[in-house]
């Protein structure tokens, strides 16, 4: 395996892509007692419109979501769930818009439950019973989600950015397209999407990388699959295709999410950069030491649900910024303003070089986190670049390059914003 | 890991927890207090409003200067409710020295700025900033009010707060709105002084810093902090029985697609005597893990929601179920969840169903040992019970607990409430609407 080492946050980071595709990472974290090892696939609630063999094949929305439901079903009727029970591990799994995770946290028999892990996500089995059944679960959670402002109030954004991709629909679909969701369905998208060519696998603990590599070689099978072309239909413009959106609903205050288009970098080292030069305007201009978050917070105009974040999916890149306002349009004008004087006047130096070292300090701080450290890992396989890199990267970010950044994109025709406004009863 | 406790002022204790293993540091500290209806509020207000300036750093924006400038150094304040217990302080958390890349020592600078936030607040004529204490005390409200925008927290408030009516756990740890605007700065600050004053006072370390370094920056920090009489007289009454003999029922309608169906337990007489083993294994294999009899039987078999899951809180001897399901599925969910239970009074589960449950506890407690937060609230809650066991030496109980041990925390359990959050039915919808 090549290893990567990073003596100035103390890590080492093994990676590799094995005969049959997989991508491998594996971060060695000696003296602790946690193992977490995260298989994902890159395949998530975007993925509905693929070409395989020469022909385009549809599915409903909420199949990538769905099967991570039914996934732990095994053949001889035994549940993935209480087979890793038994040693005591913690399994879990998500799907987002563009992958789907499974995962596992233990502090005994590792390989045996790494074992488990592959072996489970990589055997389906499906019965039209067991299907109909996951409806209803699934169908209680998106009501779930729709009672959820949060959810709504981002869902309805991203409505109002996108005009066809496939991003602009909730990850779990609705309770009528899962409707149309049968068990060859879930057999055929296993299939394509679910071969280790399209698959990374990533660990982080006290584990030796080679051991690690044998268990994926000996589990998974030898081939790599088929890569399936994926279509998100005509590319888009930088615009909304609608300003706003709102709705009422049972809430205390208004909550808003405004947002706009970014033309997304998509490869390796540039798309790496590219995160980090917009998490680093977005955090000069609205993290909790700028001028903006304390003023506006100090005015009551936000509270401390405010936050910002630069969301990288799919071939989208969107920048986001939600919270709780009793004056959304207002907040919503003084974070254009915000922005427009840094595109006009450049960055304060000492603002900035404080935000480089609170930065380096929130980024030592993540490398603890073995969930949100694999996520990383996973995004950076799938994306082409090495995760830790970021600190280099980082480092030769300029002010310059954030400005251009701010002024090409924090423009007021681009953003649009949607409002969940407390229901009049 | 071993940990060190040691008393630096009348009443202020620290512990610590030296390790290399982390990347952060930790540093907490919490004024202990009673948790009551005058009180609360004020309590609430405390924290944030010394977060707001201090005589140094007299604004949010030289505070989060000051943060910045030591690797973005995080200090925040929380407020958290311990059984009938308020822990008030600040949670930091900050790069270990050896990751600094100047090679500059943060644990001084943190443990400093903490203690002027604690000390030596922004303040006119002696008193706390009349402009911070009235914009905090809108947050507060904005706060409060926001506990409706997610259901499931609000379906517990709600149960809560009925079940526990006559008793402080029913006080939520924000208070309430009438709490809050009633509250000036005046009598703020003069909470403020006699919290300082009275409270014990729990410091927690955990990082690479050796015992006598913390020490010394601690008690350096809190050099002005005056020391009155300790109220040593805090914690948590604990009620064995349910309030009627039949269950209470409450409800809220609100216009939501989804009900939030909530079930209230006593633990009852074995609270007179707890093994807080038993009661954790207890709950892994009731409701607490995605192979308990809740998960597998609410969800998996019956197909009735998405999520139902138990929780236990040992400091007050209550257990909670919560549920999401159809509205029409109320009692029949309700049903299922009691039937489960009555089934491990019975007796019936596998010795697997046990080792599972025993296995994802211990599993989890070994885990704790790798997430300094964790240790922290875990050691807070081993303090305010009286312990002094560590998560490796819980599991090894835990390990140990067996069948009849389980059977007779489900035998003690006692239901005392049921709430539900249903949708509106249509002549509701209509009156809403006018």
């Amino acid at each position: 395996m090549n290893k990567f080492e990073y003596p100035k946050v103390g890590e080492t980071l093994y990676r590799d892509t094995l005969p049959n595709g997989l991508r491998l990472s594996v971060m060695v974290k000696p003296g602790y007692s946690r193992r977490h090892a995260y298989f994902a696939t890159n395949y998530g609630g975007v993925d509905r419109r693929f070409r395989l063999g020469g022909r385009f094949v549809d599915t409903p929305a909420g199949v990538a979501h769905f099967l991570e439901h039914k996934m732990f079903d095994m053949p001889d009727g035994r549940n993935a769930l209480s087979q890793l029970a038994a040693t005591g591990a913690d399994p879990n799994a998500y799907t987002s818009a563009c992958l789907t995770a499974y995962f596992i946290d233990c502090t005994s028999d590792f390989y045996h439950n790494l074992e488990q892990l592959l072996t489970f996500v990589s055997t389906p089995y499906f019965t039209e019973e067991s299907v109909a059944k996951e409806q209803g679960i699934i169908a209680q959670e998106i009501k779930m989600y729709e009672d959820d402002p949060g959810s709504v109030v981002f869902n309805e954004l991203m409505r109002c950015l996108y005009e066809t991709h496939p991003i602009r629909d909730d990850v779990a679909g609705t309770v009528e397209s899962i409707s149309q969701i049968s068990a060859q369905t879930l057999y055929d998208c296993h299939k394509v999407f679910y071969a280790p060519g399209n698959m990374s696998l990533c660990v982080v603990g006290d584990v030796d990388p080679e051991e690690v590599r044998k268990t994926a070689l000996k589990i998974l099978r030898a081939d790599s699959g088929e890569n399936p072309i994926r279509d998100y239909g005509a590319e888009e413009t930088l615009l909304p295709t609608k300003p706003r959106f709102y709705k009422a609903m049972e809430v205390s205050a208004p909550q808003f999410m405004l947002g706009c288009k970014v033309k997304a970098e998509t490869k390796g080292l540039m798309s790496l950069r590219q995160k980090l030069v917009a998490g680093a305007a977005l955090s000069y201009l609205y993290s909790r030491s700028s001028p903006f978050y304390t003023r506006l917070y100090s005015e009551g105009l936000i509270n401390t649900e405010f936050f910002v974040e630069f969301y990288h999916a799919a071939d989208t890149a969107t920048i986001l910024c939600g919270g709780e306002s009793r004056d959304c349009e207002k907040v919503l004008s003084e974070f254009l303003a915000e922005a427009q004087k840094a595109a006009d006047n450049g960055l304060d130096k000492a603002l900035w070089s404080r935000i480089k070292k609170s930065a380096y300090g929130a980024r030592v701080r993540a490398l603890s986190s073995f969930g949100g450290l694999c996520a990383s890992m996973a995004d950076a396989d799938f994306g082409g670049y090495n995760c830790l890199d970021s600190f280099e990267v980082m480092d030769s970010v300029t002010a310059e390059e954030v400005r251009s950044f701010i002024k090409e994109n924090l423009v007021p025709q681009r953003f649009a914003m949607s409002v969940i406004t407390p229901a009049q009863n | 890991m071993e940990i060190k406790r040691k008393e630096l002022l009348p009443g202020v204790w620290l512990s610590c927890l030296q390790t290399n293993k982390f990347k952060s540091d930790c540093l907490s500290l919490s004024l202990l207090t009673q948790l009551e209806r005058d009180t609360v509020s004020y309590n609430a207000l405390v924290p944030r409003v010394l977060s707001r300036g201090t005589v140094f750093h007299p604004d949010m924006d030289s505070i989060s200067a000051a943060c910045d400038e030591l690797y973005g150094a995080r200090i925040i304040p929380v407020v958290r409710k311990k059984g009938e217990v308020l822990a008030l302080g600040f949670f930091a958390g900050f790069i270990a020295d050896r990751f600094t890349p100047g090679g500059e020592k943060l644990l001084e600078s943190v443990s400093s700025l903490l203690g002027e936030m604690l000390l030596s607040p922004a303040t006119r004529g002696g008193l706390l900033m009349k402009d911070y204490v009235e914009s905090e005390k809108e947050k507060l409200i904005d706060d409060i009010r926001a506990r409706i925008n997610d259901k499931r927290h609000y379906a517990i408030y709600r149960l809560l707060g009925q079940m526990c009516a006559y008793e402080d756990y029913g006080i939520d740890d924000m208070g309430e709105e009438t709490d809050v605007e009633s509250i000036n700065y005046i009598d703020l600050t003069k909470h403020y002084r006699s919290l300082l004053q009275e409270c014990p006072i729990e410091i927690f370390y955990c990082g690479s810093s050796p015992m006598r370094r913390v020490e010394a920056a601690v008690k350096n920090a809190l050099m002005a902090l005056p020391r009155g009489d300790i109220n040593y007289e805090i914690g948590t009454d604990i009620r064995m029985n349910a309030v009627s003999e039949t269950p209470r029922y409450f409800e809220d309608a609100m216009d939501v697609t989804q009900g939030k169906l909530e079930l209230g337990f006593r633990l009852g007489e074995i609270m007179d005597d707890p093994d807080f083993a038993a009661i954790r294994v207890f709950n892994a294999l009731y409701g607490g893990t995605a192979t308990s009899r809740l998960f597998l039987n609410v969800r998996e078999k019956l197909s009735l929601c998405y999520y139902a899951g138990s929780s236990c809180d040992r400091l007050k001897g209550i257990m909670l179920v919560s549920s999401g399901i159809e509205f029409d599925k109320f009692e029949e969910a309700k049903a299922e969840i009691l039937a489960q239970l009555d089934a491990i009074r019975k007796g019936e589960f596998t010795d697997e169903e046990l080792s599972f449950a025993k296995k994802a506890v211990c599993s989890d407690l070994i885990a704790m040992t790798d997430s300094p937060g964790a240790l922290e609230d875990f050691y807070l809650t081993q303090t305010l019970t009286g312990l002094d066991y560590g998560p490796e030496e819980f599991s090894a109980l835990c390990d140990m607990v067996d069948r009849r041990d389980i059977i007779a925390v489900a035998k003690s359990i006692e239901l005392d409430s049921v709430y539900f959050l249903r949708g509106l039915e249509e002549w509701e919808k209509e009156d809403a609407d006018e």
